[in-house]
């Protein structure tokens, strides 16, 4: 297996509903991605593009070909991954894996969405095709209902009375939100309290209007190359060194391992493994806070906190900057924005910036290990771990 | 291999009054909602059972703000429930004010019934769900 190393990135803002078409947002991404890398459209070799809802917000299926077109990459092959919110860390853990085999030396890789786009009521609607549509969806099952359910079971599972797991849980949208105001591309500049989150509507209980990510438009592209190429191209090449991915079944059918999501354990080894390394080893993560509980649930079973202890660890800043293992630093995707399509790649990206020194006021001094943890549906995940290669 | 227990006879059923479930010839366990094989072993050695209609709440959410086309259900309880023969299964709960649902709720006993999920634009036709109710 072949060195795999990343050399371009490319990001578009991440906002509330934009009047961009979804070719024209991962465009944007792609060509930012490949004049960072110094190559030309004609060099990309394969297109892997993550997007879930295109059929539905616009009524764009295939965009993928499309896309390729667009940039002026002529009729090289170009696929479309759908994972729900894990489809681009699906398409760049595939990309990794065409490169890594031989099978091709540079792969333009990312994502687009517009679920912002659709307005709450239908984004609702398609966001609950990522749960069972015939033995769960018809109960009213909605995506925050999944998370929410997961709360009260790791309340009672883990006796962390609700009130002060809800406050835990304010604490992680408050640390998001803070480092947001330092991420340029970030859908909100605005920091929140604790009182906010606690103060906010009532989406579906216990989970509040903070608890939850926005619905997000945007896209991020990336470039993937072999290490051979890599050396012409830059002196600081980041290396992807370990890939995880799994699968579930419908949430009913997980059973005693929730709140637990077995899917993730499963992915975070294959990638651990593969890198040979420890989470202790991680310098910082970006992980799938879809919903707050949802980030104390994902940095347990990535093995960085013991379980019904990682809102400890968020009140006494071990997610920050400088404490136990940077969360986060980017906003997550509740500051940051979750353009379910882009958020992989857009994680991929912060990681990439982390391990070069180029993330500004929210740099993680040292950085050398980054991991991502990308979550679709209930059960659709997908661990990247990158490292720096010189 | 045909599939012993679909969705189409599982929801035909339900409405008759009756949980479907596959009891695994190999490991014992009963799988339903139905699949192809055990959920807990992956045997295909299944056949078909009445699953007892009892169980326990395992957790709860209240909904507030639903999906395109269901604004009018709200505010709705859906649970995960564990029955006694050791399946999970998710659906409403009802008879009570979903307002009033808390932690409270874990651990009571509930029976099973169903309701008709007429469908929407994306799914195809009437859709038997189950309801829990105390017990
Ligand atoms: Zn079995």
């Amino acid at each position: 297996m072949r060195k795999v190393a990343i050399v371009g990135t490319g990001h578009t803002p991440f906002t509330f509903a934009t009047e961009k078409t979804s070719i024209e947002l991962f465009s944007e991404a792609a060509m930012d991605a490949i004049n960072e890398a110094g190559l030309k459209s004609k060099d990309m070799q394969a297109l892997y593009l993550g997007n879930c809802l295109g059929d539905f917000s616009e009524g764009q299926a295939m965009m993928q070909s499309y896309a390729a077109n667009d940039i002026g990459a002529f009729h090289i092959p170009a696929t479309r991954f759908e994972g729900a919110c894990a489809s681009s860390s699906l398409a760049v853990r595939d990309a990794f894996i065409w490169v890594a085999s031989g099978f091709y030396d540079v792969v333009l890789v990312g994502g687009v969405e517009r679920a912002a786009s659709m307005g709450t009521s239908l984004a609702t609607r398609t966001f609950a095709m990522f749960t069972d549509s015939h033995y769960e969806y018809p109960a009213g099952l909605t995506f925050p209902a999944m998370f929410a359910m997961l709360a009260h079971l790791y309340s009672h599972k883990y006796g962390v009375p609700l009130e002060r797991l809800k406050e835990q849980m304010a604490q992680v949208s408050v640390q998001s939100h803070a480092y947001g105001m330092s991420n340029p591309k970030a859908q909100f500049h605005k920091e929140i309290t604790k009182e906010d989150v606690l103060n906010g509507f009532m989406v579906t209980s216990p989970l509040q209007l903070l608890d939850c990510c926005p619905f997000s438009d945007g896209a991020a592209a990336l470039v993937l190359v072999s290490e051979e190429k890599a050396k012409e191209l830059t002196d600081k090449p980041v290396f992807i060194t370990g890939i995880g991915q799994a699968s579930s079944g419908r949430l009913s059918a997980q059973k005693d391992d929730l709140p637990r999501l077995r899917a993730r354990e499963e992915s975070a080894k294959q990638a651990y493994d593969l890198a040979g390394i420890k989470p202790s080893d991680v310098d910082l993560c970006e992980l799938h806070d879809c919903f707050s509980i949802a980030s104390l649930i994902a940095a347990e079973s990535l093995g960085f906190f013991e379980f019904g202890k990682a809102g400890e660890a968020w009140e006494k800043g071990e997610t920050k900057i400088g404490g136990k293992i940077p969360i986060n630093v980017s906003g997550g995707l509740k500051a940051k924005g979750h353009p379910i399509g882009a958020t992989g790649a857009s994680q991929v990206s912060e990681i990439y910036h982390q391990l070069r020194g180029e993330a500004g006021e929210r740099q993680v001094e040292g950085a050398k290990i980054g991991l991502t943890d990308t979550l679709g549906g209930d059960g659709v995940i997908c661990t990247l771990i990158m490292e720096k290669g010189w | 291999m045909d599939y012993k227990l679909t969705f189409k006879d599982y929801s035909k059923a339900l409405t008759k009054g009756t949980l479907l479930g596959l009891k695994c010839k190999t490991c014992g366990n009963i799988t339903t909602p139905p699949k192809m094989t055990c959920q807990e072993c992956g045997g295909t050695d299944l056949e078909v059972v009445e699953v007892k209609k009892k169980g326990k709440i395992v957790t709860f959410t209240n909904v507030s703000v639903a999906p395109e086309g269901r604004q009018n259900e709200v505010p709705y309880i859906i649970v995960l429930v564990r029955l006694d023969e050791g399946p999970w299964i998710m659906g409403n709960l009802i008879d009570i004010d979903p307002a009033s649902a808390n932690m409270d709720l874990i651990g009571r006993d509930v029976s099973v019934g169903f309701k008709i999920f007429p469908g929407d634009k994306f799914s195809p036709g009437d859709q038997a769900r189950p309801v829990f109710s105390f017990s």
